[in-house]
This record gives structure tokens, sequence and C-alpha cells, in this order.
């Protein structure tokens, strides 16, 4: 693997491998399927028309672009290097998980596809898939964990009124992972109308190729907004990793602009040091699990172990294999945060600016927080808010002793 | 006898073979073992737990947990091969499973323990062709024979990507979707088999959903093998203690089936 190649954006090559990681394993009966969605993804992004429909719905139904913010009073608060935001949270659903969403229905509908499943842990990208699903009238399947759905039930409710059917899983251990398993054994028992529209960038390629490009208006917005605001790139950039399909939407505009550092933050749940946390890449080891090789929660044996995290967006064993390749090729640094560090930063947050954030960005923001101390004043970091947080209040209200 | 040939001789056989499917570790896995061969299974394969089965149905998931629940490691599966192998020096013994138990310590680790304990060929449900480097050339060096599956969605232009490299038999999974659950119509298997056999001289084994004697003894007028698993793992699942005597009722039961059909025709024949 070249640890200085000429170019950080040329990923993945034609076999869908970012360096060792990425690629396409998968039960033979998805094989074909998986190459054909290639085909067609390369088709789309020939066609103007494609592009043209999904800037369009962007503009118009998701409220793209979203603002970039100069978080003054926290930046003050810091006192070290200028804060910015992009303010992916104000996109319509409430998160960045739309943005997806919405470049994966149009090839569903392109391939000719005419149901729709999907897999949701906290049940953001639940919400934006029902959401899409309302807008093109397609039906719609969304597997959460049992465990889940018990707690999450203000989601559970918003993909029904969407009109979709909400699969309580109950195999494995009914967690975030078991709802993929299911999801994957539903897509292989329906692989002639069936398209299964995978959250983050992970999955077999090209799944982890086309979720971050279609995430990656992020970056491509905020480059020319720094520009127009500031008049350059800022120093560094900060975003929030359970999959990672924020984080490469933020950072993958600047991969090749060598003076943008960049930090992912990985969810540390109750400490690196014992097995109560989510940080793959940090915690973690390269396997095989859901189409992809990547960094994974495993024991020594490959079974795969529960991550934990207290933002259930995060609690994922695995990762996009991109970020495993930007980890060991050195381009972007990770880092991860605790649950009460990202507690802190939420509550930060709240009062600073008047932004309730999601618990995933939390995480962003408290190594913000951090990183912005030990930086000069005329440094700029730009952290993304990939969610706002109405849906984590009940997390936070307990975490805090308060009866709702 | 070297490990492929223990294979072909099972399909060598003067009738179609029997390949039954249990996981290690669930259950007393040496007895049930003993009952499959003393039942008339032609092939063993031994399923390695995995905490994801994502291609298997609800029986081998359960299987699967109550495997792992006990504590069951890679050691302890490449122990219960090895000992199969002492107690049955004849029988041919696949390993299957995921990808991600057998790569964690490196592919050629796994194919070295594989191959020294009596292991005669590997199916990994999540290693496509595409991805063969992943396992298949350290399982071929060893002598370990990559067993491929092809299902109703291979067609045939992919068909021989497939084949190239593959050994052993080639697993022929007759409906698109997960273990256990429906068996595809006598007339699409006929037709798929027809199709995979002009293809290759391998052996052709249906499994996915064959549940009774009547289905294996039809399937096994066109093929030359039946794979029985769900079936089976749910009797471990319900008796316990007392599923080696249900196991060896339910094969030999499969295996007069099997064994009675009229032998496929071969590609030369």
């Amino acid at each position: 693997m070249a640890s200085n190649p000429n170019t950080y954006r040329n990923q993945p090559d034609e076999r869908g491998h970012f360096g060792d990681f990425g690629g396409r394993y998968v039960a033979e009966t998805l094989m074909p399927l998986v190459l054909d969605l290639e085909r067609e993804y390369r088709a789309a992004q020939a066609d103007p028309a494609f592009q043209a429909e999904f800037d369009d719905l962007l503009e118009h139904y998701v409220g793209r672009p979203s603002p970039l913010y100069f978080a003054e009073r926290l930046t003050d608060a810091l006192g070290g290097a200028q804060v910015w935001f992009k303010r992916d949270e104000l996109n319509h659903t409430g998160a960045h998980k739309i943005n997806n969403c919405i470049g994966q229905i149009l090839l569903a509908i392109r391939m000719g596809k005419t149901r729709i499943i999907a897999e949701t842990g906290a049940g953001q990208h639940g919400v934006a898939t029902a959401t899409v699903c309302a807008r093109f009238g397609l039906p719609c399947v969304i597997y959460m964990g049992a465990e889940d759905v018990r707690r999450q039930s203000p989601n559970v409710f918003r993909m029904k009124l969407l009109g979709a059917e909400v699969v309580p899983v109950t195999s494995g251990r009914g967690t975030l992972k078991d709802a993929m398993n299911e999801g994957l054994r539903d897509w292989v028992a329906n692989v002639h109308d069936t398209f299964y529209i995978i959250g983050t960038a992970a999955g077999p390629h090209p799944y982890p190729e086309l979720v971050r490009d279609f995430q990656s208006v992020i970056g491509k917005e905020a480059r020319v907004q720094m520009q127009d605001r500031i008049g350059r790139l800022p120093d560094l950039l900060v975003a929030a990793i359970g999959g990672g399909s924020n984080a490469l939407g933020l950072f993958h505009p600047f991969l090749d602009d060598p003076d943008v550092k960049m930090l992912g933050v990985e969810a540390a749940g109750h400490g690196l040091d014992g097995d109560e946390h989510a940080a793959s890449l940090l915690g973690g080891f390269p396997g095989v699990l859901h189409g992809n090789k990547t960094y994974l929660l495993q024991d020594e044996d490959g079974q795969i172990t529960e991550g934990h995290s207290i933002s259930a967006g995060l609690d994922y064993p695995g990762i996009g294999p991109e970020h495993a390749w930007l980890k060991d090729t050195g381009r972007v640094e990770y880092t991860a945060i605790t649950d009460e560090e990202a507690l802190e930063a939420f509550q930060l947050l709240c009062r600073t600016e008047g932004i309730i954030p999601a618990l995933e960005p939390s995480h962003a923001i408290a190594a913000v927080a951090k990183r912005a101390k030990e930086m000069p004043k005329d440094s700029v970091i730009l952290a993304n808010l990939c969610g706002r947080g109405d849906k984590d209040i009940f997390t936070v209200a307990e975490r805090l002793g308060v009866e709702m | 006898m070297n490990s492929p040939t223990r294979i072909a001789a099972a399909f060598a056989k003067p009738h179609p073979a029997l390949v039954c499917f249990v996981t290690a570790g669930d259950g007393d896995t040496a007895a049930n073992l003993d009952a499959l061969v003393e039942g008339g299974a032609d092939v063993i394969e031994l399923g390695m737990p995995f905490t994801d089965p994502m291609a298997d149905g609800p029986a081998i998931q359960n299987a699967n947990l109550r495997s792992l629940g006990v504590g069951t490691t890679t050691a302890d599966v490449l122990k219960i091969a090895r000992k199969f192998r002492g107690r049955h020096p004849d029988v041919p013994l696949v390993l299957m499973g995921y990808a991600n138990p057998m790569i964690r310590r490196g592919p050629d680790w796994f194919a070295q323990a594989a191959s020294e304990a009596g292991v005669d060929g590997v199916i990994c449900v999540d290693i496509p062709p595409e991805e063969d480097d992943a396992l298949g050339p350290q399982l071929r060096d060893k002598g370990i024979a990559p067993i491929r599956l092809a299902t109703p969605t291979t067609d045939e232009k992919r068909l021989p990507q497939v084949l190239e490299g593959s050994g052993g038999f080639l697993y022929y999974v007759s409906v698109a979707g997960i273990t256990g659950k429906q068996q595809a119509a006598q007339t699409s298997i006929e037709e798929a088999v027809g199709r995979l056999k002009a293809a290759t001289d391998l052996p052709i084994a249906v499994g996915f959903g064959v549940r009774t004697p009547d289905q294996a003894g039809a399937i096994a007028r066109v093929a030359d093998g039946v794979v029985v698993g769900s079936a089976l793992v749910e009797l471990v699942g319900e008796h316990g203690a007392d599923a080696p005597e249900k196991l060896r009722e339910l094969t030999a039961s499969l295996a007069k089936a099997v064994h009675s059909a009229a032998k496929a025709p071969s590609k030369e024949g």
C-alpha cells in the first residue's frame, strides 16, 4: 500500500479496493446484483440528467446548500482557533443521511427496482429512507434491532407515518449489525425487485464509493463557502465517525489539499481500555463483515463483538473501508471521545450557540473543544454538524438524571 | 489418500451422494457427526460458527448462537475436524462458514491448520471469485478444495469465473435466499443442473431448503449430490443429548432416498 500516493481522491480501484480494504465479500447470489449496481452507477455518473435531478432535489427538497456558520460564542468560550460548522443538521429530516438516500433512490428507480429496504440503528437513516420512499411512492421495509425499536419509539412512529413497514429484528442480539444481517437476508431472497439503500459508506463495492460521492456535496459546498467567507480553506476538518459517511462527505473534496488536516472522531463509549466502546479503527483489527474488508471490533477468533456508545448512530462494530485506508496511509488522524465528553460537548453547544446537536456530532464537538484550545486564534476549524439532537433528548435527560 | 481424492471418491460411488451439515460446537458434535456417517452420509459439512451468519435462516443462525454461547473457538472446530478424521479416514470433510473467522489469523495459518486437521474442502459463503485472493490460493496450495457456490442469479457469462479455481464439487444453491427456507421447483433445479453440467466436470450438489427424503430423492435423480443442513441442525437444537439417534434416523431415510435414485448421467455420458 502506497503511503504517499499522488492523490487521495482516486480510490477505490476497479475491484472496489481501497488499498487492502473494501472489496465485494458477498454471497454469490448477491454478486451479479452488486455488479449490476456498479454498471448502473457508472452510467448514472455519466448522465447529466441524473446529476441534474439529484442537484434539484437537494436544493428544493432537502434545502441545500446547508449554511456555513461561524460559532462565535463557542470560539470565545474555547479561547483558541475559530470554530465553524457545516450545518447539515438543518437538512430536511434533520441529518446528513438524506443526501445519500436521495442519490440511492434515484439509482433504484433507474434500475427499475420497485421495493426498497434499509437497516437503521437510531432511526435517522430509516427516517430518511422512509422519507424518500414516500416522496417517490415506493414501498419500504426498514430493519431495526428490537432493542432500538423500543428505545427510539419517536423515530419508529415517524417511519410508520411516512408509510414504511418497520421490522423489529430479534435474530442475533437484536442490534444494528443484526438489522444489517436481516437486510442482507431480505435482499438475497428478493433480488429481482428490491434495492437495498445502505446508510453509510460501507458494505460491498460500489456502496462505499457511491455513498461517499452522494455525501461529498457537504465538502464541495464547504470549500466554496469557506473561500467566499474567509478567502481560504480551513486548517482542520473534524467529523464524527460511526460508519463514516458524514466524515467522508466533508473530507473527500479536501483530501488533496495538503494544508488541510483532518480528524475523524470515533466513539470511545466508557473508554478505549475496556470493551465498552465503538472505536473500530482505534480498538479493532482488519477483517471481513457485511461485504467489505475493514477494521472491526472482534475477538481473536474473528467473532464480532458488540460496540457501545451513548450515541446509537455510532454504535456499530465496523467502519467504512475508505477510512481504514485513510488511517493506514496517515492522511486522516483518528481519535476517540467518551460518552461523558460527548455529553459535556452536547450541553456546551446548547448553551453557547443555541443549537441542540445530535449525540453523534457531539463527539466531533468534544474533539473540536480539545483541539481549538491548542491552536492559534487565527487558525480555522471546520466541523460537520451532521444531525440535530431532538431524537436524543430522552437519552440525555436519562443520563443527566432528569425525569421527563 | 489425499484431500481432493477423498471428495472425488465419494462422488464416484455408484449412487448420488448425500451431503450432511451440522454446526461445530452445537451439542455433542463428535457423536452427531458419527451419527451422520452411520446413517449413510457420503460427505460431511462442518459449519464454523460465526456471530453474523447473514446467508443463513433461523435454524442455522440459532445453531451458531448455541455453539458460540458455550464458548466454541476456532481451535475447538479444528479439533473436532481432526478427531473426525482419526475416526473416519475415508469420509470427506468440508468446513463451511464465513470469511472473518477463517482469515482472522491469516489465510496461510487457516489453510495450514485445516490441512493438518484433515479437511478436504472449504466453503466460504462470503468470498466470491472476485475476492479469491483472500483465501483461495492458500487453500489450493495445501491441496484443499475451495468449493464455490452457484445460484439462480449466476448467469452463463459469470459461470466460468465461478468455476475458475474451484474444486471438490460445485454447490448449487437452488433458491435465491437464505438456508432452510423454501425449496426450489424441481423443474428449475433440473434446468439449472443441466446448465452447470454442460460447463464443468465437477460434481454438482444441490442444497438450500431440502428437508425431506422425497425432496432429496427427487433432486438426486438429476444431480450428483444433495445437501441437507437446516433439517438436521433443527434436530440438534430440539433434542440436545438425544440428537445423535434422531440424526441417524433422518440421515438413514435421506440416504435411502438419495442412494436409490438413478445416478445423473455424466457430462460425457
